[in-house]
């Protein structure tokens, strides 16, 4: 192994495709595709065309011969890119889940020992690597404690010290906050122009990285480029194709059905001086006075850590209040002798509070999507012939009827958001709680979940919605609860 | 909150290297199985708690790490008193309570003994951070670097199992399904937190596949772990202080090997 840095790499994909191993089609097929050292380019595509396939592939993490099948060429600095480890870093798009080891500077420095580097060389290039990203902590610094954008900053700094010809980001920024943003992609900036490497974003929000990449690729779903060039001409050109595939373009904003009626009905559920509290004891935000009326959306924002998801899950009866109280009037109660709806039982909370979690596998419990949806239909009791209309109309209007023998974990991002509001919808809760609901979702999903959250708000439905999401505020949002 | 937030303190003990502080506490331990009788653990708690004194743990973090032994010790004692082989004069009977000479004696030697292998091996191994000790097991005792850093890198993820079970506990209410039993109800969870930990490992094995752990280029280390003068000063001191409680037991004729 050689202490030189790597020279910025070329990339070489001439005929490529790839099979997984339990998949029929191809997800990447006759792929052919030149990079020059030291360009950088944005990758796009509508979701199911291989972008994530083609990084992991480059990276040299895609897995052997029982993982899948290869045909074709793809090289990276003229080495099979699949056994080229080394030449190529990875950062993914899960913050949590890449973080390997206790303290900032041992997680820098993991890479360079799996290359073999020298200690002393190690140290050195921990210390540059974490000053390129801006990450100034000292070494020693429990990596636990760090935001979602330290965390993405500290990966690229590990793969920064591991000095790569080709530097690959799997959408470093989707799964964080507004200034989270800002802070990766700034750091990307800076990395990039000093290191020279090569670079591969994969994004659906354009607008992050359009200043940084000088050009554009779009993959074809199936194989092969669509489009490829000057990233204003190839946005110009292609941007309604890209953003109806669900690419976030800010020239073609997506489009969405708006609610009709604005008039607003009974008030369902009263908080009243409410304190929040994750743990009990350890209280987060005081004093809340939150009114939720029929027909009315109610958006909670704020910084990360301020307590929205807290707030949201107490009103949603799942947990207690802190102090103060959450109380539902007659209208939502019914005939339930409490008011509060911490002391329901899980059934009923079914068609009066429906929750949607941040993480859709929190909340899925079946083995197929059809099983999933009937969950809650059946939990109320419902006789087979309501069940199965309920099921086939929320499969139909969510399109997910193709997927209805698919298992839920298997799906999609987009997918899995989709299934995890339906399941919900199908118990027709009145009071609908929603944690995130845009987080990490293309242009499509969020004009489809925007419409369709629109549509209930006119049938009368109420909802609340932790959201960093500002368009998503003022789509649907009567009122704001700002928590600091 | 982790289970691998970083361990460390201004204290001499935090400064040895966590192999030493194992092999310590498997050596007092193992020669403190071999017998059962109430001087040779007596001598070596008293000599331990020299050690104990100078590792620098403050009173109150003392006592709070070390409660399950102070617990364990008269519970297994008195259990022991109960229903230990009853030998000599018989003071108490009750069905199958027994309290005799040998009973008492042997209640003795048991409470000693589990406080003699407990505390120290407490105050060892809360001292011990998950980072080096894996450098130590890698480095000193040279067992496969794949192995160690993987399962110290699964530690890792002990955390946010603890938030999905929370998660997984709330949606399992929101989803109406809440009102089952316990039982059924645990057991479905312990599945889907399953399900969830499988899918997290495997993100976590392609994060550390894309920074090049497991190719074929010889590993470097970082850290070093140091095996020198303390730690051998620590083990020594270990052998020492069971070599004396065998000695003081067998020459005073307390000595009852347990095999045999």
């Amino acid at each position: 192994m050689t202490l030189a840095p790597q020279p910025p790499a070329a990339v070489s994909a001439r005929g490529w495709g790839w099979r997984h191993a339990s998949r029929k089609a191809w997800a990447v097929d006759g792929l052919d595709l030149e990079i020059d050292p030291g360009e950088r380019v944005l990758l796009l595509g509508a979701s199911g065309a291989g972008k994530s396939t083609l990084m992991h592939a480059l990276a040299g993490v895609i897995g052997g011969d029982d993982e899948g099948e290869q045909r074709g060429e793809l090289l990276v600095s003229g080495r099979r890119a699949t056994s080229a480890r080394g030449i190529a870093g990875l950062v993914l798009q899960d913050p949590d889940s890449q973080v390997i080891l206790a303290r900032v500077g041992d997680d820098v420095a993991f890479g360079c020992e799996n290359l073999g580097v020298p200690r002393d060389e190690i140290w050195r290039r921990v210390a540059s690597s974490l000053d390129a990203v801006g990450l100034d902590l000292p070494l020693d610094h429990p990596t636990s404690a760090l935001s979602g954008g330290q965390k993405q900053r500290l990966a690229l700094a590990g793969v920064l010290a591991m000095q790569p010809g080709l530097i690959l980001l799997d959408e470093p920024t989707a799964n964080l906050d507004p200034e989270g943003v800002a802070e990766v992609r700034d750091a990307v900036a800076r990395v990039a122009s000093s290191t020279g490497a090569t670079l591969v974003v994969i994004e659906h929000r354009v607008e992050v990285w359009r200043d940084i990449v000088d050009r554009v690729v779009v993959l074809a779903p199936g194989g092969g480029v669509l489009a490829d060039g000057d990233p204003r001409r190839v946005l110009r050109d292609r941007g309604a194709e890209l953003s109806a595939s669900g690419v976030w373009i800010p020239e073609f904003p997506p489009r969405f059905t708006e609610r009709r009626v604005a008039s607003s009905g009974e008030r369902l559920l009263d908080a009243t001086g409410l304190g929040i509290a994750r743990v009990r004891g350890s209280r987060i935000a005081d004093g809340l006075d939150i009114g939720l009326d029929e027909g009315k959306a109610v958006a909670i924002v704020g910084p990360n850590g301020a307590g929205k998801s807290t707030l949201a899950l107490t009103l949603a009866g799942l947990l207690r209040p802190d102090s103060g109280a959450v109380s539902a009037t007659r209208a939502l109660a019914g005939p339930l002798k409490s008011a509060s709806p911490i002391s329901w039982r899980s059934k009923d909370l079914l068609t009066r509070i429906g929750t949607v979690f941040q993480d859709p596998e929190h909340q899925f419990l079946s083995a197929t999507v059809r099983d999933e949806l009937s969950v809650g239909p059946r939990a109320l009791e419902l006789g087979d012939v309501e069940v199965d209309a309920r099921v086939d109309e929320l499969l139909e209007r969510l399109r997910l009827d193709h997927l209805a023998l698919a298992n839920p974990f298997t799906l999609s991002g987009g997918e899995k958001r989709r299934l995890s509001v339906a399941t919900v919808l199908a118990t027709r809760p009145r009071l609908l709680v929603l944690d995130e609901p845009t987080f990490g979702q293309d242009s499509r999903t969020w004009s489809e979940l925007v419409s369709l959250l629109a549509g209930l708000l006119d049938q009368g439905q109420s909802i609340v919605a932790v959201t960093h999401d500002a368009d998503f505020v003022a789509a649907l949002a009567d009122d704001e609860v700002r928590l600091t | 909150m982790s289970i691998l937030t970083p361990t460390a303190g201004p204290q001499a003990i935090y400064r040895i290297n966590p192999v030493a502080k194992l092999a310590t506490a498997f050596l007092l331990g193992f020669a403190l199985i071999l017998t059962i009788d109430w001087l040779s653990a007596a001598t070596a708690l008293v000599l331990e708690s020299v050690l104990l004194v100078w590792a620098g743990l403050s009173v109150r973090q003392f006592l709070l790490r070390t409660i399950p032994v102070w617990i364990a010790a008269p519970t297994a004692g008195f259990t022991t008193l109960l229903y230990g082989q009853p030998s000599g004069q018989t003071y108490v009977e009750f069905g199958l309570i027994h309290v005799t000479d040998g009973s008492v004696s042997l209640a003795i030697a048991t409470a000693f003994r589990v406080l003699a292998i407990g505390l120290p091996a407490i105050v060892l191994f809360v001292t011990i951070d998950p980072t080096d000790l894996a450098d130590g097991l890698a480095q000193v005792w040279h067992l496969p670097s794949r192995f160690v850093l993987g399962a110290l890198a699964g530690l890792r993820l002990v955390g946010l199992f603890l938030d999905d079970w929370r998660s997984l506990e709330l949606a399992r209410r929101a989803r109406g399904v809440g009102d089952r039993g316990r039982i059924r109800r645990l057991l479905s969870q312990a599945f889907a937190l399953l399900v969830l930990s499988i899918r997290r490992g495997s993100k976590l094995a392609t994060a550390m596949e894309a920074r090049g752990f497991g190719g074929d280029t010889p590993r470097t280390w970082a850290r070093e772990s140091v095996f020198g003068w303390r730690e051998i000063a620590l083990i020594a001191i270990g052998a020492a202080i069971a070599a004396i409680a065998i000695t003081v037991a067998v020459v005073f004729g307390t000595w009852n090997f347990i095999v045999g």
